[in-house]
C-alpha cells in the first residue's frame, strides 16, 4: 500500500500469480514478438522476415507501422500495395485490442522503460525529473510529419529508438542494443517519470490515436469496491486515465477507461486487491455496467436508481 | 438503462486560443529541432556506400525506404547490409561495400523484389539496367595495364565484358614498341556491381564503383559534337555553306600507307 512497494495487498489476498499474472503475460508477449523476428536469423526458417517497421510473416503475410506509412505519404512517396495491406492489417488490428497496446505488449523499448520506472519509485524519485504536459507526445508527432512533409525525408526514422531497437536486436548489432537501451534507461531514470514513453515518443501519441477509437478497454467496473489504497496510480505509466473511470460515479461517467492514453497494460488488475479493474469493451460504458458492491446494500440501491 | 453523462466542460475563448498558441509553438520548436538534426543526420551517402540496384535517387530513397532490411534478408549472397547506428550511411538503410561484396547481380533481382515499399523500384525487371553506381579507374598511376601490363582482371570478371569494359589499344610511350590496354568503362552499361572493384588484384584497388554524381561530368545542354550531328544527318552540316578551308601552314601531312594509316606511327 506504500508508493515504493504498490501491490503489496494485492500478493496478500490474491497470491504472487494473481498479483503478477498480466505483467508476466505481458513480458511473455514482448518475448514473444521479438523471438518471431529472431526465429529466422538464428535458425534460419524464416517464420517473419524484417523488422517492426515492416515484415513478411510465413512469405504471405506482409505487416507495416502506420506511423512510418503515414511519414513516406507525407514525405511524398507511396508505398506498394503490400506495404499498405501491412499499413491496413495492423491499424485494424491495433483497433481492436488497443491503440497502444502496440507500447506495453509489443515494443521493445517498454521492458527499459518499466525497469526505468521501477527503480525510480524504489529509489522514491517518483516526483523527480522534468514535468512536461500530457500533450507532448502529439506536439513531438507533429513536428514530424510537419519536417516530413517539408524535408521529404521520414524524420523519426533517423531518431526512433523502438525501430532502432528492435532492428539491432534483429540484424545482431549488439553494441548498438546496449547503446539504445542504455541511453532509453537514463533518459527515463532521470530524465523524469515515463518522460520518453508517456511525454515524448510520437508513436505511442500516434497509438493513442488510435487508442482513442479501439474496441478492448479496461474497465473499473467494480469501481465500488474500491478501498483507496492508490496502488493502481502509482504502478499506471499513464496515471490521469484513471480517475475518470474509477472516480466517475459522481460525475455519471461510465467504468470504462476511454483515454487514448491508456497502454490496456493491466498492471491494475495485478495490483488491485479488491478485483476493480477488467478487460472489457468500450461500448461496455453505462451506469448499468458498474457492478454493484456486493455485501453494502445501501451503495447498491443509489445505483439503480 | 443510465446513459452515462460526460461532465461538459466550458472552455472559453481565452482558454482555447491560449491551448491553440501553445501547441502551436510546441509543434513549431520541435519541428525546427527535428529539421535541424535530420539535415546533419542525412549528410550525403558515403562514396564506397552503393545502395541495391533499383534504388531511387538518394533524397527520394529516404522518404520511401522504411529500414525494414527485407531486401537485406533475400539477398543470396549476403552482399547487402543495413547501416549500423554511427556511421555515416543513414541509420538502417540498406547499401554494399563493393570491395568487400559486390553485387553479383541475380536476373531474378530477389532485393527489388522483397522491398514492400518501392525504395527500390520495381519497375527494373532486367538487372542489366541498373544503375547502382559507375565504376571509375580511379588511379591510373598505379594500374597494373596503365603501367604496360596485362592484368586485365577487371574487364575479365565483369559481368557486361566488352560492353561495360573495354580495353582500349594505345602506344606504350615509355618503350615505344608496345601497346597498352586501358580498361575502359562506358557509362551508358556499367551496372556498379563492383566485381571490379572487388577483384583488382592492388592492396588498395585502381577501379571504384562511384555514385553517379561524383563519377560522371555533364557536357553542355547547347553542346554539340560534329560528328555525331553528322553522322545523324548523314552528311556534312557544313557542306555547301562556302564555309573557307584556311590552308594548312608549318605542316606536312606525313606519307600515307596502302592501308589508309600513316608512315612512321607505331602503335
Amino acid at each position: 500500500m506504500s508508493m515504493k512497494h504498490p501491490g503489496t495487498s494485492a500478493i496478500e489476498t490474491k497470491g504472487l500469480w494473481g498479483a503478477y499474472k498480466w505483467l508476466i503475460l505481458r513480458r511473455l508477449s514482448q518475448a514473444f514478438f521479438l523471438a518471431l523476428f529472431l526465429v529466422g536469423p538464428i535458425s534460419g526458417y524464416w517464420l517473419v522476415k524484417g523488422t517492426l517497421a515492416s515484415s513478411l510473416t510465413l512469405d504471405v503475410l506482409p505487416l507495416t507501422d502506420p506511423f512510418i506509412f503515414l511519414q513516406s505519404l507525407l514525405a511524398g512517396h507511396v508505398m506498394e500495395t503490400s506495404a499498405i495491406i501491412g499499413v491496413l492489417i495492423l491499424s485494424a488490428a491495433y483497433f481492436i485490442v488497443g491503440g497502444r497496446v502496440y507500447c506495453s505488449w509489443v515494443c521493445p523499448v517498454n521492458v527499459v522503460s518499466d525497469s526505468a520506472s521501477w527503480l525510480r519509485r524504489r529509489l522514491g524519485w517518483k516526483k523527480t525529473g522534468i514535468k512536461l504536459p500530457r500533450q507532448s507526445a502529439l506536439w513531438v508527432m507533429a513536428g514530424v510529419f510537419v519536417t516530413s512533409f517539408v524535408s521529404a525525408t521520414l524524420v523519426w526514422e533517423f531518431f526512433n529508438p523502438v525501430t532502432i531497437l528492435h532492428r539491432s536486436i534483429v540484424f545482431g548489432a549488439f553494441t548498438t542494443v546496449a547503446f539504445i537501451a542504455g541511453v532509453m534507461f537514463l533518459i527515463e531514470l532521470i530524465g523524469g517519470d515515463r518522460i520518453w514513453c508517456s511525454r515524448l515518443c510520437p508513436v505511442g501519441a500516434f497509438y493513442g490515436l488510435i487508442g482513442k477509437v479501439s474496441l478492448v478497454k479496461i474497465s473499473a467496473k467494480n469501481r465500488k469496491a474500491c478501498n483507496d489504497c492508490m496502488d493502481c496510480y502509482a504502478v499506471c505509466p499513464e496515471a490521469h486515465v484513471i480517475s475518470p473511470a474509477l472516480k466517475g460515479e459522481k460525475d455519471q461517467n461510465g467504468p470504462v477507461i476511454l483515454s487514448g492514453d491508456c497502454t490496456n497494460c493491466a498492471r491494475c488488475l495485478d495490483v488491485c486487491s479488491e478485483h476493480v479493474f477488467e478487460f472489457s469493451l468500450r461500448t461496455k460504458n453505462t451506469m448499468d455496467d458498474v457492478r454493484p458492491f456486493e455485501g453494502d446494500a445501501d451503495k447498491d440501491s443509489t445505483k439503480a436508481a | 438503462m443510465t446513459q452515462t453523462k460526460a461532465k461538459q466542460k466550458t472552455v472559453s475563448r481565452r482558454d482555447f486560443l491560449g491551448n491553440a498558441a501553445k501547441g502551436a509553438c510546441g509543434v513549431g520548436l520541435i519541428s525546427l529541432a527535428l529539421g535541424a538534426a535530420v539535415r546533419e543526420a542525412e549528410g550525403k551517402l558515403p562514396a564506397d556506400a552503393i545502395r541495391p540496384p533499383g534504388a531511387l535517387a538518394e533524397k527520394d530513397f529516404l522518404s520511401a525506404c522504411v529500414r525494414c532490411g527485407l531486401c537485406v534478408r533475400d539477398c543470396p549472397y549476403d552482399t547487402l547490409d543495413l547501416a549500423d547506428l554511427g556511421t555515416e550511411t543513414v541509420t538502417g538503410t540498406p547499401y554494399f561495400n563493393a570491395r568487400k561484396i559486390p553485387c553479383e547481380m541475380c536476373e531474378d533481382i530477389p532485393c527489388v523484389v522483397a522491398c514492400p515499399t518501392g525504395a527500390l523500384d520495381k519497375s527494373l525487371t532486367n538487372i542489366d539496367d541498373a544503375r547502382m553506381g559507375i565504376a571509375v579507374l580511379v588511379d591510373h598511376e598505379n594500374c597494373l595495364n596503365f603501367n604496360g601490363l596485362r592484368c586485365d582482371v577487371c574487364y575479365r570478371v565483369c559481368p557486361l565484358i566488352d560492353e561495360a569494359i573495354t580495353l582500349e589499344r594505345s602506344a606504350n610511350e615509355r618503350t615505344g614498341k608496345h601497346a597498352v590496354f586501358i580498361p575502359t568503362v562506358h557509362g551508358d552499361k556499367c551496372t556498379g556491381c563492383g566485381k571490379c572493384e572487388q577483384a583488382c588484384v592492388l592492396p588498395d584497388t585502381a577501379i571504384r564503383v562511384l555514385p553517379e554524381r561524383l563519377a560522371r561530368g555533364k557536357l553542355g545542354e547547347h553542346y554539340r559534337l560534329g560528328w555525331e550531328e553528322k553522322r545523324k544527318l548523314g552528311k556534312s552540316l557544313i557542306e555547301g555553306q562556302h564555309i573557307i578551308d584556311l590552308p594548312d601552314r608549318g605542316y606536312s601531312a606525313p606519307a600515307q600507307t596502302d592501308t589508309g594509316g600513316y608512315k612512321g606511327f607505331k602503335p
